[in-house]
């Protein structure tokens, strides 16, 4: 049976009550993984407090964090501060440079574009082939159509269905969240992935993208970040003077 | 031509100042969804009715649709922001071949929530 994941929610403010509520709320919807987005310096207790509200609602929580670099210097002085520290890393491309820097580079898990204007929206075939390239996925956070009206609207959508394509063709994995900082912008799976289809997605990669995909990078970075983890497939088993037998 | 399976789904709604909607609200803001997303030509495909007559518990509308629009229904519903002028969001509680499966499962989410 599967089981859902929505690795983006941004809640307005780190208010403890308005944050069980959200998590309150996904789990409800049927989430059993989600992820929040905190700021760079996250209190100790506050993501601990986080993780037992989590677990009080039976959800598993995942540290994610937003770098909202304007160059990709700045995108690559984030990056080594803060990957060691999250389990998730979304990079929001607000340039071309920086989405090039991020999908070329294999710390970066999300690419998000968050603007509703297609002239700021860069996830051409370039940008696709790089991310295959890599171990980037692309996020549409469905957040995107809240607000848009009328032929902008329309054009998002436009938009949102080519990058469909485009991510199909060169094998980026696409991964939907909700993207909601409220509990009202939260949607269940099943409707995030409907949403989806009306991009262009089929039903089946739909609930893919709000289910195996983020659960699979979600397991990756947890393995990376394992103190065990040496490399992709080597692990310490044992430490100490007697490592025999 | 084949004969289309119809597939019964009960919506919930929420809002931010948890006032409650009747059931005309609830299924004009899906109907607007619906027509500002497929037009009237592709809501006439979708084969959206209102269910009346049907005891459902509070607070909770049953629509029903063909089950090759059952994703467009829903994503549809996805795109609700607000009913009457107040934010809100409609929420799918369950889907059903049938009006009988419909209340059972909407019993069994009744007896979950409860506990």
């Amino acid at each position: 049976m599967r089981q859902f994941a929505d690795l983006c929610l941004r809640p307005d403010s780190m208010d403890k009550p308005r944050i069980e509520r959200i998590i309150c709320k996904a789990s409800e919807l049927g989430f059993s993984l989600v992820g929040i987005s905190l700021p760079a310096k996250a209190e100790r207790d506050k993501v601990c407090f986080f993780r037992r509200v989590c677990r009080d609602y039976r959800a598993d929580l995942v540290t994610r964090i937003d770098l909202t670099p304007s160059s990709s210097s700045e995108l690559l002085r984030t990056l080594s501060q803060s990957r060691r520290k999250f389990e998730l890393v979304a990079v929001k491309c607000f340039s071309k440079e920086v989405a090039r820097q991020a999908a070329k580079d294999r710390r970066v898990d999300l690419l998000v574009f968050p603007s509703r204007n297609w002239r700021d929206r860069f996830f051409d075939v370039a940008e696709a082939r790089l991310a295959s390239g890599g171990v980037a996925a692309l996020e549409l956070p469905m957040s995107l159509v809240w607000g848009c009206e009328g032929s902008a609207w329309v054009r998002l959508l436009s938009c949102l269905r080519e990058e469909v394509e485009v991510a199909k063709r060169f094998g980026v994995p696409l991964v939907i969240c909700s993207g909601g900082s409220d509990v009202l912008e939260l949607r269940g799976p099943h409707e995030l992935a409907s949403l989806a289809t009306l991009v262009g997605m089929a039903s089946e990669e739909a609930l893919d993208a709000v289910s195996e995909v983020p659960y699979n990078i979600v397991k990756r970075n947890r393995e990376k970040l394992d103190e065990n983890y040496v490399v992709e497939g080597v692990h310490v088993i044992k430490r100490g003077r007697d490592c025999e037998g | 031509m084949r004969r289309l399976k119809k597939r019964y789904l009960a919506l919930t709604t929420e809002s931010s100042t948890g006032q409650t909607f009747s059931e005309r609200e609830v299924w004009d803001a899906l109907w607007r969804s619906v027509l500002r997303l497929f037009g009237e030509v592709g809501a006439s495909q979708l084969g959206l009715f209102r269910v009346r007559g049907f005891d459902a518990p509070g607070g909770v509308l049953l629509v029903r649709c063909w089950h090759t629009a059952l994703e467009r229904v829903r994503g549809a519903a996805a795109l609700v922001r607000g009913i009457t002028g107040e934010p809100a969001a409609v929420h799918v509680l369950g889907v059903s071949g049938t009006l009988k499966g419909l209340e059972q499962k909407l019993r069994a989410c009744e007896v979950s929530s409860r506990e």
